[in-house]
């Protein structure tokens, strides 16, 4: 995909920052209100893709190696494992155990009257960035391998 | 009409059967028969969990291990577009 006019990437510039700051939001608050990991994961690699489209996989591939995205993927991948091994460790051992709550850490506090009450649910905020981090980069790094071999394979005939 | 053809309208026939009486025989849409799983996570998810959001508390922390399988779809998929286009890319 070669990149397209200039009209199209000033506006992708221009819109790119509020979509990635709207996603990075859903994952963040995906313990308060709807949404989480995935979702948010999705809102932000749809910029990314938006990204591709405009400018082309090759420009994009020239700033970032896939390697390193996938290397990303694979980071939130062991984050969420570690997560949930982790509460084998504790007392009455259960895979997968929020065992971060009711503790004085952060995120640790249970529901308050105040329903917009960031620091709590324990474990489950740590998961909801894990998993927005494994989906950013996955979807990121499927999109731009399939336009970068379209391309390739164009040319090639 | 080849045998081909035969073959495959009995086979189209037998499948839609059995999705017709499949489609019968579902559970009446908002009827509840045993809602203890629901009360149970619907009273407890805001104590046990501490997240205000119940849909995120079984996604994560009831049901997380339906959440680590959906998590592996994902990492089968980048590595198998990954490995698929190797050559394409390191050419």
């Amino acid at each position: 995909m070669t990149e397209m006019s200039k009209v199209v990437r000033t506006i992708t510039s221009l819109s790119f920052p509020f979509i990635l700051i709207y996603g990075l939001y859903v994952i963040a608050h995906g313990h308060l209100t709807p949404g989480g990991g995935f979702q948010g994961g999705a809102i932000v690699a749809s910029a990314l893709a938006m990204i591709i489209v405009a400018f082309g996989s090759k420009w994009v591939l020239d700033r970032i190696k896939e390697k390193n995205i996938s290397l990303l993927e694979s980071v939130g991948a062991i984050c969420f494992i570690l997560l949930a091994f982790f509460g084998l460790t504790y007392a009455d051992p259960v895979f997968f155990k929020n065992f971060v709550v009711d503790n004085p850490y952060l995120f640790g506090q249970v529901v308050t009257d105040n329903a917009a009450n960031i620091n709590t649910a324990g474990v489950i905020p740590l998961m909801n960035f894990a998993v927005g981090l494994k989906v950013i980069a996955g979807l990121f790094v499927i999109v731009l391998v399939l336009a970068y071999a379209s391309t390739a394979m164009e040319g090639k005939k | 009409m080849d045998k081909r053809t035969i073959i495959g309208s009995i086979f189209f026939t037998i499948v839609l059967v059995f999705i017709l009486f499949a489609m019968l025989m579902t559970h009446p849409f908002g009827d509840i028969s045993e809602s203890d799983m629901d009360d149970t996570i619907i009273e407890n998810c805001q104590e046990e969990t501490g997240a205000n959001n119940a849909v995120t508390s079984v996604v994560f922390d009831y049901r997380g291990f339906d959440t680590l399988g959906e998590a592996t779809i994902l990492f089968t998929a980048v590595a198998g577009v990954i490995l698929i286009f190797r050559r394409v890319l390191h050419d």
